[in-house]
């Protein structure tokens, strides 16, 4: 029971500062980098180059 | 910290033709406010980590196929797919529901799995093994009791009534098949315990 009570509740431990780790961004990135899109007539492929 | 001047529509359509670091400018403005509104619905680091990394994939997917149009604004738009993207992974969770465990409880102390690991299993194999070796040393007699008592499951009614010969020599030649096999057991010091 104590350790309920203690407990922090669950809106104040979301961080304001919170923010994505750096590899995930790099890797947002790199697959921007990488993603081509093939126009072909109407239709769209995408293609990652890597 | 200079406050950037380019507004987010500029940098989506600078994105569009070609100009990368306009993507790690949008990144950068507002990845606080989405990954901490993603965190705030599903309270897992990596699952935020996830399902900040799909939000911005559709983004990126979107842009470059040309779907995108300014009609509101870049954030509201992000955040909608990210909503999206949470309520999926509630879904898919509902589905197949996952208990983690905290430091108050672990489930693990009310769920034990009772199987033999890796480890164990060979042991129990090495040691039937070695039973039965011993068991092939016992005199032929002695041995076919206890055969028939321990592997086959028969009664000392019935293992008397196969051998033709009484229950009582029956229960005598079974004492003495392990009589026997504890004074092997003993004599070479052979550990038979799993």
């Amino acid at each position: 029971m104590q350790k309920l009570y203690s407990e922090t509740s669950r809106s104040e431990r979301v961080n304001k500062n919170m923010v994505p780790k750096e590899e995930t961004i790099k890797f947002l990135l790199d697959y921007s980098k990488a993603l081509s899109v093939i126009n072909y007539n109407k239709l769209k492929f995408e293609a990652l180059l890597n | 910290m200079k406050k950037s001047t380019t507004t987010d529509a500029q940098l989506v359509s600078a994105y569009i033709n070609g100009n990368e670091s306009a993507l790690c400018e949008l990144i950068n403005r507002h990845k606080q406010r989405i990954y901490s509104f993603i965190y705030s619905k599903v309270y897992d680091r990596d699952v935020t980590e996830d399902i900040f990394q799909d939000t911005f994939i559709k983004v990126i997917k979107t842009l470059r196929k040309g779907g995108y149009n300014e009609e509101g604004k870049f954030l509201p738009w992000v955040m909608r797919i990210s909503h999206n993207l949470v309520i999926d992974y509630f879904r898919k969770n509902n589905r197949m529901p996952k208990f983690e465990n905290n430091t108050d409880f672990n489930i693990f102390s009310v769920l034990s799995d009772n199987s033999l690991n890796a480890e164990k299993k060979i042991i129990k194999g090495q040691v039937e093994n070695d039973v039965k070796r011993l068991i092939e040393e016992l005199p032929d007699d002695q041995k076919e009791v206890l055969v028939m008592r321990i592997y086959k499951e028969m009664s000392f009614k019935d293992i008397s009534e196969q051998t033709g010969v009484s229950i009582n020599t029956a229960l005598g030649r079974m004492r003495y098949a392990l009589i026997n096999l504890r004074k092997v057991i003993d004599k070479h010091n052979i550990v038979l315990t799993n």
